[in-house]
């Protein structure tokens, strides 16, 4: 009763090798180029909105005191000073005192890939069965209702985020950048059009998951063997007609053209340097170091080589190659002329990221570096943007850029300051004034504390 | 001398103040937060003489010819105690040859005494004391027993005399994380802590060299250590975030009734506050904790302190382990003030935030009055900071422990000077020291 079957198989393998060799190819990269699982968020409705007599911080390092910010149908109308006319039919909320910023942008976090509540069954991070999987996607692991987005929301003004595999491996997978709007699905909350990254980790991790297995990498070199050797063969696959569709090496052929970033979990300095030249050699290029604790060591390195360090303000000590973390690590990046991103990796880190920049600014401070606020909101917002390549629509207030932003109930690197109201693209999402304006996952609902101010 | 009489006699000794040259100090016009709660002083003066502090406040008088430092444009502080940490028990956290936090090997559980492994020359500690941390209780994590054994109060000081007090109380985890030691439910963690401690009652009432039940379960060590407990001489902080598993361990103070009892966790304490309160049960948690990271803390929420606080319960912030180290603490603190402005949150204000940090998990450690506060009588540990304390912007820029001057250097800012500038043209960065 099972013949038919295997002949039909059989027959869909023959036709399929009867195919030319050339349109096997154009199939393949047919397919690479596709995106599926596509965006389905649409911008919820928002009304056209002024904030006005606010101080300004606009994500590229400008300031304007009694600025106005002007948004309508989910776009940036007009960023000014007190002198910038509100257009008729625009809600106008008086922000004398308080504080307005782009939305805040975390680079790296594991929100619905290791959600709360931190449960085996709901920890779908890290692929930890072979040591490059270049071919698993975060966005499948994406629990929507995950209640950390909601804190990240409400307490940190995050409004775009992207999710990474773990760095259990060499190659981790495909991240996925979101909008920090709640959904039923992942593909509801997927950025429309943002480029894909490929994560990447260094140094202890790698090998010590694969280590203690008893199998390839188990050192540092046995790191660079691994990578290297996956780098070649995707190459070859690139090259070779014949070859069959291979989901990882898909990602990794974007990498090598240009379409997907390269996110790399990196803490030493001389390993950046090693991950910098493995990148020349198999012509590919890192958009970010993430944890970098040791950038400010190779600061004149990173900014040569156009890398952004991802970082914490001051983690140090948790594992050996953190032993050299220090607080004026982000100073030290800025002074060199290289690009800081202040990230979280951590449920409760997302909802501060404006006082972890804040704590890294005044360790600078403290050594002489000044960095203007301004700037070091640019931390947290137009430089996460720039290396997860959304930039040019998010992370900064500019004229037609997407209308995300945080009112502050004052001075956002103060410890006393929380988000007041936050849009992204131009709707309402959050409102500390009001209590049914927060989101509240399905998760949360019927348990103690729903709808709890968090 | 029997060898556990001269182990004593080492750890007492041990335990006795070194004995530095305390200096004595006046700081002047400075803001001043005395650590009791209350606001802060403007244009106040504190005087430490002997190691102690002798007065702190506006118009103190400044005794004549002691050393002054200007406190004008600055802020004055108690160190901060930090309540549940593991300073002083590793290098590094991730390598276990450094980390003496846990012994999941070990045949001993409640008889662990953290002393002897508490190493005043971790970077962990000097790196906390650059932040103003001055004190600490330090406790064991659990290996492979509900009980994780005896923790100890230190002080930070750049010496050798860091213990303060050893065996200053016993630790159990209940909950989540003592039902998976305890073979697998809450149900047989409350059998195994009841088991251990009616051993340890029948152990005490022995007459001294007679045998022990045969069916004894605890090693004998693990038993004289909770003997401790029953007495209340140690307390028994407990590890537990759930409403209920709350109840449950307000519930064992009927049974027995000279415990003292501590919870440490607490993430659902605002919803059984009137209770907590009623049973004076004081209360070590970490409060920005928002998330049902467990299912036992599904009503997390950052009001948590707050509400306990307005329920009457002794609160004091605390947990600091790991990567969450004590240097965070005002930061955590600050963060309860600003819920003060934020609409149906419960925070504190700044004194009792402030507070939370300094004089009271000082108390709930067994040092009222004479830590974490700028009181007559209590140890000189006193902090120049450069700002408001609870901002993020501020940070100590002096630091005295028992009137003792402290160095603030460490591994982190000995890097930091290393790379102010990444000139390498004449030797390379190792010659740069």
């Amino acid at each position: 009763m099972r013949r038919w079957s295997a002949s039909l198989v059989l027959g869909l393998v023959l036709s399929l090798t009867a195919q030319s060799a050339d349109a096997k190819k154009k199939d393949k990269d047919e397919k690479t180029a596709e995106r599926p699982y596509p965006s389905t968020y649409k911008p919820y409705p928002g009304r056209p909105t002024a904030l006005v007599g606010a101080t300004v911080y606009d994500g590229r390092g400008g300031r304007i005191d009694d600025g106005t910010v002007l948004f309508a149908d989910g776009k940036l109308v007009g960023i000014g000073g007190a002198d910038m006319a509100v257009p008729e039919g625009y809600d106008r909320i008086d922000a004398r005192g308080k504080f307005v910023t782009p939305g805040v942008i975390d680079a790296h976090s594991h929100l619905g890939d290791y959600p709360s509540p931190a449960v085996e069954a709901l920890s779908d991070g890290n692929e930890a069965t072979a040591p490059t999987t270049p071919d698993v996607w975060a966005e499948h692991s994406v629990w929507p209702q995950d209640p950390g987005f909601t804190r990240a929301l409400a307490n940190g003004g995050v409004t775009s985020l992207m999710i990474l595999p773990g760095s259990a491996n060499l190659m981790g997978g495909r991240s996925v950048t979101l909008k920090n709007v709640p959904s039923l699905t992942v593909q509801g909350m997927k950025f429309p059009n943002a480029p894909y990254s490929l994560k990447m980790a260094c140094g202890e991790n790698p090998k010590r998951v694969y280590g203690s297995k008893g199998q390839k990498p188990s050192t540092r070199m046995g790191n660079f063997a691994v990578n290297r050797q996956t780098w070649l063969d995707a190459k070859a696959y690139m090259d070779d007609a014949d070859a069959d569709r291979d989901i990882g090496k898909d990602t990794l052929a974007g990498v090598l053209k240009g379409d997907i970033l390269v996110q790399n979990h990196c803490y030493r300095a001389d390993e950046m340097a090693l991950v910098i030249d493995m990148a020349k050699e198999m012509d590919y290029k890192v958009s970010a170091f993430h944890h970098a604790v040791e950038s400010y060591k190779i600061g004149d390195l990173l900014r040569r080589n156009d890398i952004c360090s991802a970082v914490w303000a001051d983690w140090y000590g948790f594992k050996m190659e953190a032993y050299d973390g220090i607080p004026e690590n982000a100073a030290l990046i800025a002074k060199a002329g290289a690009c800081v991103i202040i990230h979280s990796d951590d449920e409760n880190g997302i909802q501060r990221l404006n006082q972890e920049a804040a704590k890294a600014q005044a360790a600078g401070k403290r050594i002489g570096i000044d960095i203007p606020d301004a700037q070091v909101i640019e931390w947290i917002t137009y430089n996460p943007a720039k290396a997860m390549g959304i930039a040019d629509e998010t992370g900064s207030l500019e004229k037609g850029k997407m209308a995300d932003v945080v009112l502050w109930n004052g001075d956002p690197l103060s410890v006393y300051t929380r988000p007041e109201k936050v849009w992204i693209d131009g709707a309402m999402l959050f409102d500390a004034d009001n209590p049914k304006l927060r989101p509240v996952s399905d998760f949360e609902l019927g348990q103690p504390g729903e709808g709890d101010v968090k | 001398m029997s060898r556990r009489a001269q182990f004593a006699a080492a750890l007492a000794a041990l335990a006795l103040p070194f004995a530095a040259q305390a200096q004595d100090l006046a700081i002047t016009n400075a803001t001043v937060a005395t650590g009791d709660g209350s606001a802060p002083i403007e244009h106040a003066n504190v005087v430490v003489q002997g190691g102690k502090v002798v007065a702190a406040g506006a118009g103190v008088p400044v005794p004549a010819g002691i050393p002054t430092v200007d406190g004008t444009g600055k802020w004055v502080t108690p160190g901060l105690f930090s309540a549940v940490t593991d300073l002083g028990l590793w290098d590094v956290e991730a390598v276990s040859e450094s980390n003496d936090t846990e012994a999941d090997g070990s045949p001993f559980n409640a008889a662990l005494d953290v002393t002897p492994a508490l190493n005043p020359a971790s970077q962990h500690i000097a790196i906390s004391r650059a932040g103003g941390v001055t004190r600490a209780s330090v406790a064991a994590f659990n290996g492979n027993s509900i009980f994780a054994g005896q923790g100890a109060v230190i002080d930070l000081a750049d010496d050798a005399g860091l213990v303060m007090k050893p065996r200053a109380f016993q630790f159990v985890e209940l909950g989540e994380a003592g039902a998976r030691l305890a073979g697998g439910s809450r149900v047989a963690a409350h059998v195994a802590l009841r088991n251990a401690l009616r051993e340890a009652k029948e152990l005490a009432a022995l007459p001294a060299g007679s045998a022990r039940q045969s069916d004894a379960m605890l090693t004998r060590p693990d038993a004289m250590a909770l003997a401790k407990v029953l007495d209340g001489i140690e307390p028994l902080y407990v590890g537990v975030e759930r409403a209920s598993d709350i109840r449950a361990v307000l519930a064992l103070k009927s049974e027995f009734p000279k415990m003292n009892l501590v919870l440490v966790g607490a993430a659902e304490g605002w919803l059984v506050a009137p209770e907590i309160a009623a049973a004076h049960v004081p209360v070590i948690t970490m409060p920005l904790r928002d998330l049902p990271a467990e299912f036992e803390m599904l009503a997390a929420t950052q009001s948590n302190v707050g509400r306990m606080k307005k329920a009457g319960v002794k609160v004091a912030i605390g947990m600091f382990t790991g990567g969450n180290q004590p240097r965070y603490a005002p930061q955590q603190a600050g963060n309860l003030v600003a819920l003060t402005k934020l609409p149906g949150a419960a925070g504190l204000t700044w004194g009792e935030a402030f507070a939370a940090i300094s004089s009271i998990p000082a108390e709930i450690s067994g040092f009222a009055g004479k830590a974490g506060v700028l009181a007559p009588g209590a140890v000189g540990d006193v902090v120049l900071w450069d700002g408001d304390p609870l901002e993020l912007s501020s940070a100590p820029q002096e630091v005295w422990i028992d009137g003792v001057k402290q160095p603030l250097e460490n591994h982190q800012t000995r890097l930091r000077d290393r790379y102010k500038d990444l000139d390498r043209t004449y030797l390379p960065k190792a010659y740069d020291w």
